[in-house]
């Protein structure tokens, strides 16, 4: 039963993190670039890390708690970074406009 | 159920991996680059705890937590140097 | 004197659940070697915030939580469906929000939580805190993005972290 559950919190975190790069990929300017990575690879990595949490609770006879501090620190500095990056893009005036693949 | 999923989840993070290098090495500006390392950072996370559930050990948790952190840094610092052309005030 | 040794009663609770959490344990030892941590950084570091936040309405607090959570999710799958769209068909552009929360800690949190959620990033603020600038993947009505962050987001940001 929980193998189950870990397999498919795995394939859904997988997929989150390549679409996530796919967005940083294909997009055409910066700005539309930054929403990829900063939301899909972010829920995707969270997701990885939450099914290593059931996995190694469920393996072990302890519980495991520390990958739900990695998922929270991710989900805090995520935007952080996000906001420093548009901040530096708009400080050298990148273009929103024109497409620069 | 693991023995299938685990597999299929390397191929995709490899997948990631390999374009955002891609977007690494294109550019075509300097905080495309910064958002590609970043991007980089997550990825490695998710592959190193990937790596820790396929062999079975909790070892691989604490590099991860220290590319949490490291990743985090040096994305603020190289925003912090496009910023003020100095990472330290 | 309780506020000489517990200048940040929050931070001092963090701390001791972060510390318990990233050693797997709730053995008597790490307790007490969690409450000295705890009870020492905030009194070390105290001279860096200088400024004191409270939380009111725990209630509030907790179900903005859920909505956002609930919102991250929901966000990721419209923001997965975009980008796996034609990118041609997508109108991104930047909308100015004049902000209501005047509190640094509101702001932050409100910045924080508009980047996690729906096809928005927030890309700066201007220097008076008066105005924030997003970035938009798609944009149908801006006003309706400004209405909706502002009914669901900015109002129990305002409600829950006021200065005291």
């Amino acid at each position: 039963m929980f193998e189950s559950i870990v397999a498919i919190l795995i394939v859904v975190g997988a997929t989150f993190t390549l679409i996530g790069s796919i967005g940083l990929y294909k997009l055409p300017n910066f700005y539309m670039r930054l929403h990829g990575p900063t939301k899909a690879s972010t829920l995707g990595v969270g997701s990885i890390l939450i099914a290593s949490a059931v996995y190694f609770s469920f393996n072990t006879d302890a519980v495991s708690t520390h990958e739900i501090l990695i998922t929270a620190f991710l989900f805090i500095t995520a935007p952080v970074s996000a906001h420093l990056m548009a901040k530096a893009a708009l400080h050298i005036k990148i273009k929103d406009n024109d497409s620069t693949n | 159920m693991l023995e299938i999923a685990i597999p299929i989840a390397f191929i995709f993070i490899a997948i990631a991996f390999i374009l955002s290098s891609i977007r690494l090495i294109k550019g075509p500006s300097v905080p495309d680059r910064i958002l590609a390392l970043d991007t980089l950072y997550i990825n490695s996370i998710a592959l190193l705890i990937l790596l820790g559930i396929h062999l079975g050990s909790a070892l691989y948790f604490e590099s991860a937590l220290l590319i949490a952190l490291m990743g985090f840094v040096s994305t603020i610092a190289f925003s912090k140097y496009l910023l003020r052309g100095d990472i330290v005030e | 004197m309780l506020n000489r040794m517990f200048p940040h009663p929050i931070l001092t609770i963090v701390l001791l659940i972060v510390w318990l959490f990233l050693n797997n344990t709730i053995a008597a030892g790490h307790v007490v070697l969690g409450l000295i941590l705890a009870i020492l950084i905030p009194w070390l570091t105290s001279a860096y915030w200088p400024e004191h936040n409270c939380v009111k309405k725990p209630f509030t607090l907790f179900k903005f939580l859920l909505i956002v959570v609930w919102d991250i999710i929901i966000a990721n799958l419209k923001v997965a469906v975009l980008i796996l769209g034609k990118s041609n068909n997508l109108k991104p552009g930047f909308i100015t929000i004049e902000l209501d929360v005047k509190t640094p800690l509101g702001i932050s949190v409100l910045a924080n939580v508009i980047s996690l959620t729906p096809g928005t990033v927030s890309c700066d603020l201007s220097m008076d805190r008066q105005f924030l600038l997003i970035h938009a993947l798609h944009i149908d009505d801006a006003q309706q993005i400004i209405d909706e962050i502002k009914q669901r987001y900015e109002k129990p940001i305002i409600e829950v972290f006021t200065a005291c």
